[in-house]
Formats: C-alpha cells, sequence, structure tokens
C-alpha cells in the first residue's frame, strides 16, 4: 500500500453516450466515451493529511468526480488510486478506506439517527458497541443534542440531517473523506459548527480531506490547496496564495479575493451554473 | 508518520446482521404498513377459501370432496402469501434505497455484495414467515379444517428448499429498478402477477390453456405449491416428495448465483451509464 491517499490520473466522464456490452465486464476499467463530457482529462494528488479543495460552479462536474473516486461511477478513460488501490480493479479495499459527505444527506427518514448510524457503521465493520460509544461523542462536537439521534431523521432540520451526515461519515474513521459541497444549503449556524468540525478533525487525526464547494470564504477557511475546476476541466491549481500570485500582476495580494482569482482564471462566475439547460427547458427559465 | 493499515473489511456474519438488523428497524417504523399487509393478506386468504364453502352450498358439489377444496385453496392462498413477501421485499433491494436516497451510500460500503443481497434475502424469508403463520392463524379460526394427516416436515422442508430459488428470482426482480429507474418497479410488479397466473395458486396448472403449460413448468411456485398440498392435503412425507424438493434444489442452485452475477453485472452498468443517482 502506498502512501499517496489520492492520484487522479486523466478521468474522463460523459453521460448520455452509447455503452458497450464488454465494459460492464468486470476487468474492464474503462469503457466507451461518448455523448456529453462531464469531466474532461482531470489529473491530480492529494498529499497526506492536507484538505484539497475542488471549487466550481453548479454542474462543473465536481461531484462526478467524487463519485468516480467513490467507487460509484466508472471513468471512461483514467483511473484513481486511493493508496495505491485502484478503484475499479480494487474497489473494496479502497471502501474500506474512503467515506463520504454529499450535498443531501441521504438516510432511511423514518429511522433514527442512531438506526441509521449503527447500519451504516456496521457495515463498515464496526460494533453496535462502537457506534453507541462514538456517536455521542461526535455528534456533541458537531453542535447536536443526543436526544435528537434517537428521533426518526425526517424530523431533524436540514442542518441537523446533514451533521448526522457528517458523524456518520467521521465515524468509521476514514483515512480519506470526500466532502462533496458538505454546507451547501445549511443556516449559518451549521455551516460554522460543520466547518469547524472538519478543522478540527483534519488538526487532531490523520485524515486526508477532498473537499468540493463553490463558496470561496470555505475554501480559504478550510483548504490547504485548491483547483478549479470549470466545464469538468481543472483550470488552474494552487494554495490559495499561489493562486492569487498567478492574477495579481502587481496588485497588492490581500486587495484581490478569490472570487476576482476564480472569475480571471476561469472566465466565469462560481455562482453562475453550468448547467446546460435542457431543450424547451430555456424558454422556461428565460422565458 | 504513522503508515495506514491495511483496510480492514468487515466480517460476512457481521454484515448479514447489518441488513437484518436495519430491515427489522425500518419493519418496526412502518409498523402501520405491516399491519395493513397482515389484514390483506388475512382478508384474501378468508375471501379465497370462501369459495369453497359457498361450492359447497350451492349443491354443486355432490362429486367434489369440499374439505379438500378448502383446504386446497387455504394453501394456495397461504403460500401465495408467503411468496409474494419474499419476492416484495427482496426486490425492493434497490428500489427502497432510491427512494430513501441512500442507495449510493449502501453501494459504496465495503462490503461483498453477494453478502448484502443474502441478508436481504435471509430477513426476506423470516419476514415472510412470520407474516403467513399469523394469517394461517387468523384462517383457522374461520374454516374447520382436519390436518391429522399433514407431514409438517415434508411440508417445511418443500418451503424451505423452495425459498432459495424463490429468493434467486425475486434478486432477477430487483435488478430491474437498477436497469430502468423509471419503470424497473412496475417491470417486477408485472413478473410476480405472471407467476401467480401459472403456478397453480387457486387451480392445478392442468386447467390453463397448453401454450401456458411450459411456464408452469419453469416456475418455482408450481412445485412448492404441489409439494406442499401433497405433503397437507395427502400426507406424504419427504420421501413422497422427493421431486418436488429435487426440482427446487435445481432450481435454486441457478437462480440464486445467476440472479447475482445478474446484479453485479447491472450494477456496473448502471455505474457506467450515471443510473445510480444523479443529484446531490
Ligand atoms: N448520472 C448522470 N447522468 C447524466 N448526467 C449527469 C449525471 N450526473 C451529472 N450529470 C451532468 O453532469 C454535469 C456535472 O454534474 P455534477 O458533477 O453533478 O456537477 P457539480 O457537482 O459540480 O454541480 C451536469 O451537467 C449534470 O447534469
Ligand atoms: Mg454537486
Amino acid at each position: 500500500m502506498n502512501q499517496v491517499p489520492l492520484q487522479v490520473n486523466d478521468v474522463v466522464k460523459s453521460f448520455g453516450g452509447g455503452w458497450s456490452a464488454s465494459s460492464v465486464l468486470p476487468w474492464r476499467r474503462n469503457g466507451a466515451s461518448h455523448g456529453r463530457r462531464v469531466v474532461d482529462h482531470v489529473s491530480f494528488e492529494v498529499r497526506r493529511g492536507e484538505i484539497f479543495g475542488v471549487i466550481g460552479a453548479n454542474g462543473s462536474g465536481k461531484s462526478t468526480l467524487i463519485r468516480i473516486i467513490s467507487t460509484l461511477l466508472l471513468a471512461d478513460e483514467g483511473g484513481v488510486r486511493v493508496f495505491g488501490y485502484d478503484t475499479v480493479r480494487e474497489a473494496t479495499p479502497v471502501r474500506a478506506l474512503i467515506n463520504r459527505v454529499s450535498a443531501d444527506p441521504s438516510f432511511f427518514r423514518n429511522m433514527s439517527a442512531m438506526e441509521n448510524l449503527l447500519f451504516f457503521g456496521r457495515v463498515y465493520g464496526l460494533t453496535a458497541g462502537d457506534v453507541k460509544r462514538r456517536t455521542p461523542v461526535i455528534l456533541e462536537r458537531l453542535g447536536l443534542e443526543w436526544p435528537r439521534a434517537l428521533e426518526p431523521m425526517s424530523h431533524l432540520s436540514r442542518g441537523q440531517q446533514q451533521k448526522v451526515a457528517v458523524a456518520r461519515s467521521f465515524l468509521t474513521s476514514p483515512v480519506l473523506m470526500l466532502l462533496d459541497e458538505p454546507t451547501t444549503g445549511l443556516d449559518p449556524r451549521s455551516k460554522r459548527d460543520v466547518q469547524s468540525f472538519v478543522r478540527d478533525v483534519q488538526q487532531s487525526h490523520d485524515a486526508t480531506i477532498l473537499l468540493t464547494t463553490h463558496d470561496m470564504d470555505e475554501a480559504e477557511l478550510l483548504c490547504d490547496r485548491i483547483a478549479f475546476l470549470s466545464g469538468g476541466r481543472i483550470v488552474a491549481g494552487g494554495s490559495p496564495l499561489e493562486l492569487r500570485q498567478m492574477v495579481a500582476d502587481g496588485r497588492p495580494l490581500d486587495s484581490i479575493n478569490m472570487e476576482t482569482v476564480f472569475m480571471e482564471l476561469t472566465g466565469r462566475r462560481v455562482e453562475d451554473d453550468e448547467e446546460p439547460a435542457e431543450e424547451g427547458e430555456e424558454a422556461l427559465i428565460h422565458g | 508518520m504513522v503508515s495506514i493499515a491495511m483496510p480492514r473489511a468487515p466480517g460476512t456474519a457481521g454484515v448479514l446482521w447489518a441488513f437484518i438488523e436495519r430491515q427489522t428497524n425500518l419493519w418496526k417504523r412502518y409498523w402501520a404498513w405491516e399491519l395493513v399487509w397482515l389484514v390483506y393478506g388475512a382478508v384474501n386468504t378468508l375471501a379465497v377459501t370462501f369459495i369453497a364453502r359457498q361450492v359447497d352450498s350451492s349443491g354443486a358439489a355432490a362429486s367434489i370432496d369440499v374439505d379438500r377444496l378448502v383446504l386446497f385453496l387455504l394453501i394456495g392462498t397461504l403460500v401465495w402469501a408467503y411468496l409474494s413477501a419474499v419476492l416484495d421485499d427482496i426486490s425492493l433491494v434497490v428500489q427502497w434505497e432510491r427512494w430513501e436516497g441512500t442507495i449510493e451510500h449502501t453501494l459504496m460500503a465495503p462490503v461483498r455484495r453477494s453478502v448484502h443481497l443474502a441478508g436481504m434475502c435471509v430477513f426476506g424469508v423470516l419476514h415472510a414467515v412470520v407474516r403467513t403463520m399469523l394469517i394461517f392463524a387468523i384462517a383457522l379460526a374461520f374454516f374447520e379444517v382436519d390436518l391429522g394427516q399433514a407431514d409438517w416436515l415434508a411440508a417445511a422442508t418443500v418451503l424451505f428448499v423452495g425459498s432459495f430459488a424463490v429468493a434467486g428470482l425475486a434478486v432477477l426482480a430487483g435488478v430491474l429498478p437498477l436497469l430502468y429507474p423509471e419503470r424497473g418497479q412496475q417491470m417486477s410488479m408485472m413478473i410476480q402477477a405472471f407467476v401467480l397466473l401459472v403456478s397453480g395458486v387457486y387451480y392445478e396448472v392442468d386447467v390453463l390453456p397448453a401454450w401456458l403449460h411450459p411456464f408452469a413448468v419453469i416456475s418455482p411456485a408450481t412445485y412448492i405449491l404441489d409439494g406442499i398440498r401433497g405433503a397437507i392435503i395427502d400426507g406424504e412425507g419427504v420421501a413422497g416428495v422427493w421431486r418436488e424438493i429435487a426440482a427446487l434444489a435445481v432450481f435454486g442452485a441457478l437462480l440464486l448465483p445467476a440472479s447475482m452475477a445478474t446484479f453485479a453485472v447491472a450494477e456496473r452498468w448502471a455505474k457506467r451509464t450515471g443510473r445510480l443517482k444523479r443529484q446531490g
């Protein structure tokens, strides 16, 4: 097992194209690449212990990239290694090393947080005792009162559900954590709770984190290095300081905010969706 | 720098239990639905079995053994209650989690898919046994049936061996929503309806038109019904229903692995084409 938490190597993914029968054979890592390309020759490496940010507008391909790393999508070209394990051919060891928080919390909604965590802990090899011991500690650090963990998930607010989602993924002590817009749509208070928890964990544990967001303040607050994703391609990358230097052109660095950096390097605003409107939909939105 | 430990994958028993426990918790949270299905199943069993009483009182039954007919229909409805419970439960393996939104989190857990599916099958079978026993108990209060001759060991053996084949069918049906997110669940219900038609649940399969006979032959449910009726109505022992047991064993040995392999292929296809989930 090598020590590089994540190597993304020239990954390409398209949707809506055809597929060949042989592309579902278990030993085939890659498959046909037609249709609309949403991840376009992406490569990067994440180092041990860092928080690596992927910043891009809605529709730029962030979640698709995260899903490929999480073994939930198969890339058309290229490959991903987690601590040296190939995400296609060695999916099971990869899965044991990672966990993921997605933008939508996704729980069994009539089960309590505790019942959900019991299940999602057990499938990672935790015992009921482990789950019951660790959960209250994590939830408390996230600012969720314990009794709420015994109510059905559907009684919890969006922010509270997202805190449980964060707890679910840290519960299994993953060595590589994938956080896909963990704070999008949260109230300011929950957002701060989640952000400071992520900071804490990264500093106190040996966790490596890949974080996607379109919130520049969050990126600056949390990330050691950042990559800008636009149209499925990585347009620029580096520490926040390095990114500023790229566009500074003589200006004092602290006078440049990250939104400006993003705009100058990608040619778009991070708030603007990249989502191509479906046929007919455009008229609906703009008409 | 501390080096990363080899990832530890959870043991088979632990994973099986994770799914059984989860389904039990779900079932507790949805107890009102459980009650609905129980009432529905009991009423259906009573309604169909009353047909035999009607035959009796209409006088048309001079040449028919009505007690035998009562038992025939009772077993048919109970076995069907059992089979449809197993099929319903297991075939929701993908669709239910898609509806809850948990499908990706479950599929990215470090568990072998065969163990995941096996856990769902074990729960489905246990759940169906409990529900069917309750319906049986309710039905016994309405009909006086003579069960003195019944060979329960043979009946249980048929049901046990047959459950593997039915679980295989159910997993196959459960694959459809993976392939067709929109229509898959409807398709799997159609399959279930067809099994009901061809397997001789309420009649002997001989009454079917000839072109349907081949389907009766390849439906495992036909052998389960034959075997259990033989054991309970005619009091045949395990040796007397060995043909049915052997046929079911063959079906199980083929269907269960085939269905798991199919699931694996469908899962890869869904991951290729982005059918698992799109939002979030
Ligand atoms: N499963 C899928 N099937 C088809 N198109 C998809 C799928 N997932 C994402 N897309 C499309 O790919 C593009 C990138 O989506 P996504 O990776 O979710 O972007 P982001 O997370 O950056 O908002 C979008 O246009 C989206 O509609
Ligand atoms: Mg996204």
